[in-house]
Parts: C-alpha cells; sequence; structure tokens
C-alpha cells in the first residue's frame, strides 16, 4: 500500500447517524461480524430529529480495513451519514454502574475513592455499595482499577457517546426527498 | 385517495404502477391473496417450477433488458429458494425486485408453519430489503425497492410482505416523492478527479482500458467505442463485460483473468496505467494480488465508493456512472487534444498485437470425436452477434465467453461472482420474455443442465422457445479439469455418466421441446441450423463431446498472472525486451 493509506492501528470511535427503523442494528452488526472485527462498545438513541437515531460505534481496527467497512456502512439504505471522531478534537463520555464489596473496614476507603474521582454512591447495602461513575474511557480505567482490590461484584457500562468539540453539528443535513422515477411505459 | 381495497389489490396496484410487465413465480399460502388480483391485471405472470428459476429468470430478463426483473414467491420454503438467485444478482449487480409473502403478523417469530425469517437471511445478500406488515405502506415501500434495485450500483431489493397485511383494507396512493435520505448515489463525476485521470492517460505509454460488468450496466459501449477511437488505447472484457465492446475490435485483447487471453493477462500484467470502468479487481481476475500488474497506476471508476481501493490501491479515485466518467474524461481528453497533447501507444498496441498474434484463443482438435470449442464456435458463427447467450458455469462457460464472438452489450448473460450451476436454462428463459424476437441460446453444461432444466416445462406450456445446447462431457468438468492437473487424475465424484442417464433428447421430448443431438464434428453446422429452424417450441441439443477437452489458456488459483499457461506445460513468453 502507498502512503495515501497509513495502516495506523487502535481504536477508533464512529458516530453514525441512521434512520430509525426496525433492523439496522442487526445491518450494522452484521457489516463488522461478517469481517470478525470486535465492536469494542456500541451506544445507540434517538437525536434531536425524530426520525433519526445516532450510535457509538468503538472499534479496535486497522484504519485500512475500517476505510472499507465505513464505505460498506455507508452504502446501507438507513445509513445517514458516518464521521470518524478525532479524539482531540471531540469529548466522549461513559457512564458505570460498579457494586463493590465493603466491610466496616473497608468502606471509607471505597468512598474515599468515590469521592477523588467524583463518582457517586447510587445505593447502599449491608457489606456493598454500588457507585455511578461518567467519564472518558481513560478515567473510568483508572477508577476501576483503584476499586479492584475491595472486590468488583458487578459491573455495567453504558458504552461510550462522542460528540464534536465546537458549535457545529453532524447532524445539519436536510431529509431531502428523492422524486419517485416515472415508470418505463409498458403495453 | 381512492376507495378502500386490500393489501393484496394494493401491492398489484403498486407493481403496475412500477412498470412490472412480467412477474416469474410459484404461489402458496402467504402470498396467496396476492395471486387472485393479478389474474386480473395487465402484469403477465409466468408459473414456473422451482423458485429458483423464477429469481435467475428475473435476472435474465432484466441482464437482457435493463429494466428491473421480478420474482414471487410464498414464504418460508418459497422464499429461501430465491435465497441463490438473489446472492447471484447481488454479486453481478443485477437489477431485481423480489416479492414474498410472509406469515400472518401475530404470527412473526413463533416459528408458524412455513415462517422463515427471509428478511433476516436476505440482509448480507439484498442491496435492501423490507418487511411490510401495514398494508398502507405497501405503494410507498414498492416505490423505494423500484428506485434502490435500478438506481446506483443496481441489485436485488426483497419485500417481504405478511400475509395480515395483504388481507386488510387499505386505501392506495402511488406516492409522488419518497423519503430515503441515506441513499444518494453520485453518478457524476467529480472535476478535478478527471483532470487527474487525464494527465495520467497521457503520461502513460502502456494503458489498459479494464472493462467490467458495471459498463455494461450503465449501457456505456458506445461512449467506450469512442474512447477507443479517440485515444487507441487497448481494451480487456471482463467476464461480466464480454460484448461491452466488439471481440473483432483490433484493440480488443480478450477477456483477462484465470482462464483469460494471453494477451488480456499481459496487457494488464505489463501496463503502467490500468483505467479500471465498472470492474472490481475480483481475485479470478488479479490472481495473486500482491504480482498483479506491479507497474500500474490505476484510475478506478465505479459508481459504487466501496468498491474502489478495496483490493488495489487507486491512484485516481472516479465515484461515478461508468457512461458519465466516459463523456466528462473524453471532453477533457479532446480538449487536450486540441491543443496538441494526445498519448502515444503505439509502441505499446504493437508489442500487445504481437503477444495476440502469437498467443490468439485456440485449441487442440481431440484424438476423436466433438471438441467442444468448436460447437460453441459454430454456434456464434451461424447464429449471429445479435443472439443473446446465456451460460451455466463450469468449462462450458468459460468455451462459451471466449469463443461465441461478441459484438454488442446485453447478450452474453451469465453468473460471474457467485458462479451459479443451474443458472443458464431459466436466465434464458427470463431473456426470451424479455426480449422475444432474440434467437436466445442456453450453453450450458451437463451438470449444470440437471439442476434447473425442469424450466423447460415453463418454457414449452408458455410459448417461450428458447434454444439449449447442452455441452455433455458427461462430467463436471471445470472440477475434472483441476482434479487432472491438481489432484493427479483422480476424479473422484466428476463423473455423470451424462450420456447415458439421462437421455437428453427424451428428456428434451417429455417437456413438450424438441430434443437434437450431435456428436460428430461434421454434423454440427447441420444441427445447429435445424434447431435454428424451430422457432415455436424450445430446442435441446445434446452435444456429446470429447470430455478430456480442458480450459486454457489458465493461472492456477493463487498463483501469479505472470505464471499463466497458454496450454498444459507451456508458458507464454511475453517479456517487453521490445518495448
Ligand atoms: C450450485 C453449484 N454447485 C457446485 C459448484 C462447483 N462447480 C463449479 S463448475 C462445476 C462443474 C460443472 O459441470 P457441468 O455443468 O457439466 O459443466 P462443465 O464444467 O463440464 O462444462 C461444479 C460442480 C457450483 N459452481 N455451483
Amino acid at each position: 500500500m502507498s502512503a495515501a493509506h497509513p495502516v495506523t492501528g487502535g481504536r477508533h470511535t464512529l458516530s453514525v447517524l441512521v434512520e430509525n427503523k426496525p433492523g439496522v442494528l442487526a445491518r450494522i452488526a452484521a457489516l463488522f461480524s461478517r469481517r470478525a472485527f470486535n465492536i469494542h462498545s456500541l451506544a445507540v438513541g434517538p437525536t434531536e430529529h425524530p426520525d433519526i437515531s445516532r450510535m457509538t460505534i468503538v472499534v479496535d481496527v486497522e484504519a485500512t480495513p475500517l476505510e472499507q467497512v465505513t464505505k460498506q456502512l455507508n452504502k446501507l439504505v438507513e445509513v445517514i451519514k458516518i464521521v470518524e471522531l478525532d479524539p482531540d478534537a471531540s469529548v466522549n463520555r461513559e457512564l458505570v454502574l460498579v457494586k463493590v464489596a465493603a466491610t466496616t473496614e473497608t468502606r471509607g476507603q471505597v468512598l474515599d475513592t468515590v469521592q477523588l474521582f467524583r463518582a457517586k454512591v447510587i445505593d447502599v447495602a449491608p457489606d456493598a455499595v454500588t457507585i455511578q461513575i461518567t467519564g472518558n474511557a481513560g478515567k473510568i480505567a483508572d477508577f476501576l482499577a483503584v476499586l479492584e482490590p475491595f472486590g468488583i461484584r458487578e459491573l455495567v457500562q453504558s458504552g461510550q457517546v462522542a460528540i464534536g468539540r465546537g458549535s457545529r453539528s453532524i447532524s445539519e443535513r436536510t431529509l431531502r426527498p428523492v422524486s419517485v422515477p416515472v415508470p418505463p411505459a409498458t403495453a | 385517495m381512492s376507495a378502500e381495497i386490500t393489501g393484496a389489490q394494493s401491492l398489484i396496484k403498486s407493481l403496475e404502477s412500477a412498470g412490472v410487465d412480467t412477474i416469474f413465480g410459484i404461489p402458496g399460502g402467504a402470498i396467496l391473496p396476492a395471486y387472485d388480483p393479478l389474474m386480473d391485471s395487465t402484469i403477465r405472470h409466468i408459473l414456473v417450477r422451482h423458485e429458483q428459476g423464477a429469481g435467475h429468470a428475473a435476472q435474465g430478463y432484466a441482464a437482457a433488458t435493463g429494466r428491473v426483473g421480478v420474482c414471487m414467491a410464498t414464504s418460508g420454503p418459497g422464499a429461501t429458494n430465491l435465497v441463490t438467485p438473489i446472492a447471484d444478482a447481488h454479486m453481478d449487480s443485477v437489477p431485481m425486485v423480489a416479492v414474498t409473502g410472509q406469515v400472518g403478523a401475530s404470527m412473526i417469530g413463533t416459528d408458524a408453519f412455513q415462517e422463515a425469517d427471509i428478511r433476516g437471511i436476505t440482509m448480507p445478500i439484498t442491496k435492501h430489503n423490507f418487511l411490510i406488515t401495514d398494508p398502507l405502506d405497501i405503494p410507498r415501500i414498492v416505490a423505494e425497492a423500484f428506485h434502490i434495485a435500478s438506481t446506483g450500483r443496481p441489485g436485488p431489493v426483497l419485500v417481504d410482505v405478511t400475509k395480515s397485511a395483504l388481507q386488510t383494507m387499505t386505501s392506495f396512493e402511488w406516492p409522488t416523492e419518497i423519503q430515503l435520505p441515506g441513499y444518494r448515489p453520485v453518478t457524476k463525476p467529480h472535476a478535478k478527479q478527471i483532470r487527474e485521470a487525464t494527465r495520467l492517460i497521457l503520461e502513460s505509454r502502456r494503458p489498459v482500458l479494464y472493462v467490467g460488468g458495471g459498463t455494461i450496466r450503465a449501457a456505456a459501449s458506445k461512449e467506450l467505442a469512442e474512447l477507443v477511437e479517440l485515444t487507441g488505447m487497448p481494451v480487456v472484457t471482463t467476464l461480466m463485460a464480454r460484448g461491452a465492446f466488439p471481440d473483432s475490435h483490433p484493440l480488443h485483447l480478450g477477456m483477462p483473468g484465470m482462464h483469460g487471453t494471453v494477451a488480456a493477462v499481459a496487457g494488464l500484467q505489463k501496463s503502467d496505467l490500468i483505467i479500471s470502468l465498472g470492474a472490481r479487481f475480483d481475485d479470478r481476475v488479479t490472481g495473486n494480488l500482491d504480482s498483479f500488474a506491479p507497474h500500474a497506476k490505476v484510475i478506478h471508476a465505479d459508481i459504487d465508493p466501496a468498491e474502489i481501493g478495496k483490493n488495489r490501491h487507486a491512484d485516481v479515485p472516479i465515484v461515478g456512472d461508468v457512461r458519465e466518467v466516459l463523456i466528462d474524461l473524453m471532453a477533457m481528453l479532446r480538449t487536450q487534444a486540441d491543443a496538441g497533447h494526445t498519448g502515444d501507444f503505439e509502441g505499446w498496441t504493437t508489442f500487445l498485437g504481437g503477444v495476440k498474434g502469437r498467443y490468439p484463443l485456440g485449441y487442440d482438435a481431440p484424438p476423436s470425436g466433438l471438441a467442444p470449442q468448436h460447437v460453441i464456435e459454430r454456434l456464434g458463427a451461424i447464429s449471429g452477434p445479435d443472439t443473446i447467450v446465456t451460460a451455466g458455469v463450469g468449462q462450458h462457460q468459460m468455451w462459451a465467453a471466449h469463443y461465441f464472438g461478441y459484438e454488442q452489450p446485453n447478450k452474453w448473460i451469465n453468473s460471474g461472482g457467485l458462479g451459479t450451476m443451474g443458472f443458464a436454462v431459466p436466465a434464458a428463459m427470463g431473456a426470451k420474455v424479455g426480449m422475444p424476437d432474440k434467437v436466445v441460446w442456453a450453453v450450458d453444461g451437463d451438470g449444470c443442465f440437471q439442476m434447473t432444466n425442469q424450466e423447460l416445462a415453463t418454457c414449452a406450456i408458455n410459448d417461450i422457445p428458447i434454444k439449449v445446447a447442452v455441452i455433455n462431457n458427461e462430467s463436471l468438468g471445470m472440477v475434472r479439469q483441476w482434479q487432472t492437473l491438481f489432484y493427479n487424475e483422480r476424479y473422484s465424484n466428476t463423473d455423470l455418466h451424462s450420456k447415458r442417464i439421462p437421455d437428453f433428447v427424451k428428456l428434451a421430448d417429455a417437456y413438450g421441446c424438441v430434443g437434437l443431438s450431435c456428436e460428430s464434428p461434421d454434423d454440427v453446422d447441420a444441427v445447429i441450423a435445424k434447431a435454428m429452424e424451430i422457432n415455436d417450441v424450445p430446442v435441446v441439443v445434446d452435444f456429446r463431446v470429447h470430455r478430456d477437452a480442458m480450459v486454457w489458456p489458465m493461472v492456477a488459483a493463487g498463483t501469479s498472472n505472470d505464471d499463466i499457461k497458454y496450454a498444459r506445460d507451456i508458458a507464454p513468453d511475453f517479456e517487453e525486451d521490445d518495448l
């Protein structure tokens, strides 16, 4: 391959605007699974337009095959737009709920960690606390690493959502109608 | 807004509004409501004998006419029988709409009788697919389906309609516009890319026009011929593009690829610029990718951006309809020519002319019996370039691609991408229905023919007088050839005994067709002439050919195109010392 296609590995974040219709998720997932790409996380929900949903897909893949998959995603009739978010020009957040063991001896330390990371306790039991934290992938990883020794009993993550910095929007685009082709003249 | 009608009536009205004149199909429980209004419709429904036949017939109809082919089937097994032709249409970019019945909406997901999730099954093999549960959606979705199937890169679209939607009362209104915000194929090429392409063409010394099936789908043959006249660049036409450029033209090097001509393969290998027009650098063309055309820059024009740079890096990517690309490119080249800038390709075309002269298409007559290549040469010579030819998959397909002689587009119809045995007879049926005034020959293998010959009944009953040339080598010839070359002549499960069973002449007779047979080279012309005279019923000719004939040239799978063999153990010499 020439220099026009730098092969750089690593994590990529795609923002995908899709028509809010049944089956879209299956079509998108199928394009990744066909090539045996692992989706690291996928978050989907409605947007400022009621007919349009937005997916944030985080994948670990080389740049060249990703470009091919992106083109194939773009071919899906219900996919309106795909943007790869540049990590330096976008913000990303994830929400995590984690249930951590907390005995009378360790409870204080656990709560200190919660304070330090500006997380929040959302449920308390005699031998455990459930904590909510939001942040970027790095902060979440650090937080979980600190909690690990206390004993993580259960963990659920929302998947990453991301948005570009600044005032521009990727969904500024009219839903232009396409005129129906006139049927060919038949007998 | 018109009066209340059933969903089934709305479906048929929608198909009529979309311009459908012919449907190939078979009814069954879930689609049955639609068959009632179909009886009163202007649409001709042709009752096939197997849904696979309906699908390939729709493909043949579409490929011959350029219009959207339509097939119809019931839920479950009817729909799954369409899977092969749908996948075939997807690989070869054939505009097709498949309408299937589905179980009632409330029963979906319950493993109801004859339920299959055909929308899920066909997701990776359709351009798009729909499930209709609300009859109000029928006209809009049918309109969208035809629009998607026929525009951009054409392809199959499946419309799955629940029985409940067909049976519910609704109203019909044909839409005046449709909303497809995510579907906007780019047809007009970018001026900057056209400028870049022009520059590369004028700088190159050894350019080749690598013409693919997209050129046929874009109906760009006339423009292609003009470009060749303007520039003098040589042409190769892929298996999907045979007929896009006349075989008789001196600058036509023939078909490239695994069984390509030496000149076409050498032309690509030695070129310094490949101008790809609606082709996709398929592995059957490139051979080993790393050693494919090592010195060539690439201009890659395709309506589908996902094809560009997929297998081979494109120096100049051009997204657009091939016809529009050619028009813009010629305008730019003419401006340059007026300013005194033209390419100089004479040394190159002289070299290629030499290769073509030294390594023409050819075959050795067998020690005894009939050479299959001779049969196809004579078919081409006797029935002429206005004939439509369909083919099955195997040796006979390659011989039909090489030896018939194509001068016009939409005359050669085959299963290139999927390689579906059984394609020929139903595709010929569809082509003949679409082009009733043309002679349609199905060139089939004795193996392929036994996969779908039940459609001879459909042809005989519905006055569709196709002609079938069975190239009977009593074996799965192409597989047998690989066994000869790569498996020490151990012929595991490739002997079909088809000179004994079935008796193809009797079979033809049983189906209400005329059956002929031919065993000797001396009879070939007379038998073909006789077949040509029969125009009221289908004809089947059993050409009993020599079984050991092989397809040459050949590039063994996965090896480099540089290692092409002209015939067994004969490596051509096309070094460009003289360039
Ligand atoms: C449906 C299907 N099954 C299997 C194959 C693999 N295959 C490719 S060519 C071939 C032999 C075809 O035999 P025949 O129709 O007699 O044609 P010949 O090669 O002898 O001309 C086979 C089995 C295929 N392409 N399609």
